[in-house]
């Protein structure tokens, strides 16, 4: 074992390195990027054995790491945002697949208006392709998660892909210290790629991915997609403890932090988890019963652990990285199903929105929602879903547009990128 | 080289290896590609496949392919097919695979694939030098959804999506242009109604590597408007009216295979089938079967003049 300084993006690398991947198809995008790159100098100063490959889009990147897969050697790829957007069909597709592989999104906003910074929208697109995922919150994650994943793909009543996230820029590049295991424990942990009857070779026809007719058939193929996505739950149980058991590092599929005796809870995924923690010591410091609950695996969604970590709450705040627009925050509407009918479910779930492409989520906003959250749990009415923005958020704003020659649409709405009324340009 | 085996029709294969029975058309000029195409290659191929008509070759749980298939996506085959050569290369070179553990690999696409959606990924394919071969059954539209028009769909040619007096009002996309101007290991234009020139081709690709372009001409009786029994005859006279040059570029030039002598005029192409008929009827179209024949005749001048 060493200790070392690295970024998400570095962490993943390392990650990749220690899971020994036999080949990379690859395509840049910021900020993922320095994964490829790392691996590529490893591979070209002998450090690494693998093949990579730079593909000409996304899409033909996931399709080459489903075929590579499917023809029986490990295979690891990373991407970002609108790349995973241009992938999606292939997301679907390799799941269905049912090819063991890890896939490194580092999470940024999506387009428009097109931006570089993160937030959860991109890796929530993904959220019903089959393909399971794990949420990171620091850099020390990034490297662990890709040896479990590595472990839970691989498992054959699972052969799914699995999406390790990291946030773009808060942890992608952002160095953290960081346990790195040695490259015999890895290997204890995570043995050579395990071989398919069905890969592709010469004497051994296989087909694979074949249409069907018929609703029969294709709903046969989905319920197994669906089923072996559930059967991931213990099969990550498993691959957690023995990770604990060998490294000391435990990664229950749903993390809750100061939460046992909590009356109230935090829920939230990725790195900005890390602040809600800080906030929880603070709230608690100041008397207030309050925790956190981390999905660190989203899919398949680990409902009996949420539901043990929930039910018997006074009330929730849900913070969402993402917007469903015309609906709100992803993870709300995961949390509140999750909870339907359960006795002894919190009345008070509230939603919140923050942190959309890059913007921050600062300590005092994390104690505005527990006072509201207090405040909903005494008077029983759940208010709705607050959009987090600061007045001075909005001064900036303004100052933009003014810049733009942007005319404001109203009394303190804040014009739409698209359709702003601009007569030069638009921000 | 050496000397092909394939010298007379007698050397051709006398019995098959892809199985009766697929759910192609009648007629189907492009099965009789791959029919071909596959006798050549031999069971150690996998088929990666993109979105078109042959994807119904493969229908759980039957498949007329005694080796292997993948289908991919529309956009994405050559991708499919670097991923399992690539795949396949690793687990050689570690020892994990013998030697005859091998794959050919074929990417199969129609013409819609191949000059669209699935242009950016076989043209990057080629960058990559990838070591496959890629089989394009060209039935000039996209023949699956009911023959809309495609890149591929020659100029006048009417289709779901250009039904009106005029047909396609561009050019047909030159496929085998853009691959030979990026300098692959081969090229060829191929019919299955020309099965030892056919044959002498793949017999040569296979005994290459790097990418490989067939290109087959794949007459299509409900897309192009004519009777199944009439699908041999058509490919052979779009050979003879000079309309599908039989070619292939090996070692960074073009070679004619057949410069047909006399070239028929192309109205004896174009009139058998129901997608030209417009240019007859009511009134002939002399001035549009005019630029159809001027067009042939200067691809043909160019040959002549070494230029082509």
């Amino acid at each position: 074992m060493t200790r070392a300084l690295l970024t998400g993006n570095a962490a993943a690398a390392w990650g990749a390195r220690l899971a020994r991947i036999d080949y990379l198809p690859a395509f840049p995008i910021t900020p993922q990027t320095e994964i490829i790159e790392t691996i590529s100098r490893w591979i070209g100063e002998d450090e690494m054995r693998c093949r990579m490959v730079m593909l000409e889009s996304e899409h033909s990147m996931l399709t080459a790491a489903g075929a590579a897969a499917s023809t029986g050697v490990r295979t690891f790829t990373a991407t970002s945002s609108q790349g995973l957007l241009y992938g999606m069909e292939m997301l679907y597709t390799i799941a269905g697949w049912r090819v063991p592989l890890v896939l490194i999104n580092v999470s940024r906003g999506l387009s428009a208006p097109i931006t570089l910074e993160p937030d959860h929208n991109d890796i929530l697109a993904a959220r019903d392709s089959g393909c399971l995922q794990l949420h990171c919150a620091t850099c020390q994650e990034v490297v662990d998660a890709i040896l479990i994943a590595y472990r839970l793909s691989e498992q054959p009543q699972v052969r799914l892909p699995v999406i390790v996230n990291l946030d773009g820029f808060s942890l992608s590049f952002t160095r953290e210290p960081v346990s790195l295991p040695d490259d015999q424990a890895a290997a204890h942990y995570l043995p050579a790629f395990r071989h398919d009857a069905a890969e592709f070779r010469g004497g051994h026809p296989a087909s694979k991915a074949v249409a069907v007719l018929g609703g029969g058939a294709y709903s046969y193929f989905r319920y197994e997609t669906h089923l072996a996505a559930l059967a991931a739950i213990d099969a990550y149980d498993d691959a957690a403890r023995e990770f604990e058991q060998q490294f000391g590092r435990r990664y229950p599929s749903v993390e809750c932090y100061r939460n046992d005796d909590a009356e109230i809870s935090f829920v939230m995924i990725g790195s900005f988890a890390t602040k809600a923690k800080d906030a929880v010591d603070r709230l608690r410091d100041a008397g207030h019963k309050i925790g956190l609950v981390r999905p660190f695996m989203l899919r398949p969604l680990p409902e009996a652990d949420l539901r043990k970590a929930l039910v018997g709450k006074s009330g929730i705040a849900v913070i969402d990285q993402n917007l469903a627009p015309g609906r709100g925050g992803i993870l709300h509407g995961e949390v509140t199903s999750v909870l339907y009918g359960q006795q002894e479910r919190p009345a008070t779930v509230l939603s919140y929105i923050g942190g959309l492409g890059g913007r921050d989520i600062v300590i005092e906003e994390f104690f505005q929602i527990a006072a509201d959250v207090r405040a909903a749990v005494a008077s029983g009415a759940t208010p709705a879903p607050r959009l987090l923005y600061t007045r001075n958020e909005l001064t900036d704003m303004r100052k933009m547009q003014a810049a733009a020659h942007v005319e404001a649409t109203g009394d303190g709405a804040v014009d739409g990128t698209g359709g702003a009324p601009s007569k030069e340009t638009t921000a | 080289m050496k000397e092909s085996q394939f010298k007379a029709a007698r050397d051709l294969p006398s019995s098959h290896i892809l199985g009766a029975g697929t759910a192609m058309c009648a007629g189907c000029g492009g099965l009789g590609a791959v029919r071909e195409v596959y006798d050549v290659l031999g069971k150690d191929t996998i088929f990666v496949n993109a979105a078109g008509c042959m994807t119904l070759l493969s229908v759980y749980p039957f498949t007329p392919f005694r080796g292997s298939w993948l289908y991919t996506a529309m956009a994405s085959a050559p991708a499919g097919g670097q991923g399992v050569r690539d795949a396949l290369d690793i687990r050689l070179e570690q020892g994990s695979l013998r030697k005859d553990e091998d794959l050919q690999v074929v990417v199969l696409t129609g013409d819609g694939t191949a000059n669209g959606i699935g242009l950016s990924a076989t043209s990057a394919a080629i960058d990559r030098q990838l070591d496959f071969i890629y089989l394009c059954y060209d039935n000039e539209g996209y023949g699956n959804t009911g023959q809309q028009t495609s890149a591929a769909t020659p100029h006048g040619a009417r289709t779901a999506t250009d039904p009106e007096t005029g047909g396609m009002p561009g050019r047909k996309k030159d496929l085998f242009a853009i691959w030979t101007a990026n300098r692959p290991t081969y090229a060829a234009t191929v019919l299955a109604a020309e099965p030892l020139d056919l044959a002498r081709k793949i017999e040569t690709a296979r005994s290459l590597s790097g990418p490989r372009l067939i290109l087959a001409l794949a007459p299509c009786p409900p897309g192009w408007g004519f009777e199944p029994s009439r699908s041999v005859e058509i490919g052979r006279l779009a050979v003879r009216t000079g309309i599908f040059p039989l070619k292939e570029y090996i070692d960074g030039r073009v070679v004619h295979n057949r410069i047909p002598h006399p070239r028929l005029p192309v109205e004896d192409y174009l009139k058998p089938q129901q997608r030209f008929a417009h240019l007859f009827e009511p009134q002939r179209d002399d001035k549009r079967i005019g630029e159809i024949q001027a067009a042939v005749d200067a691809y043909w001048l160019e040959v002549e003049n070494g230029h082509a």
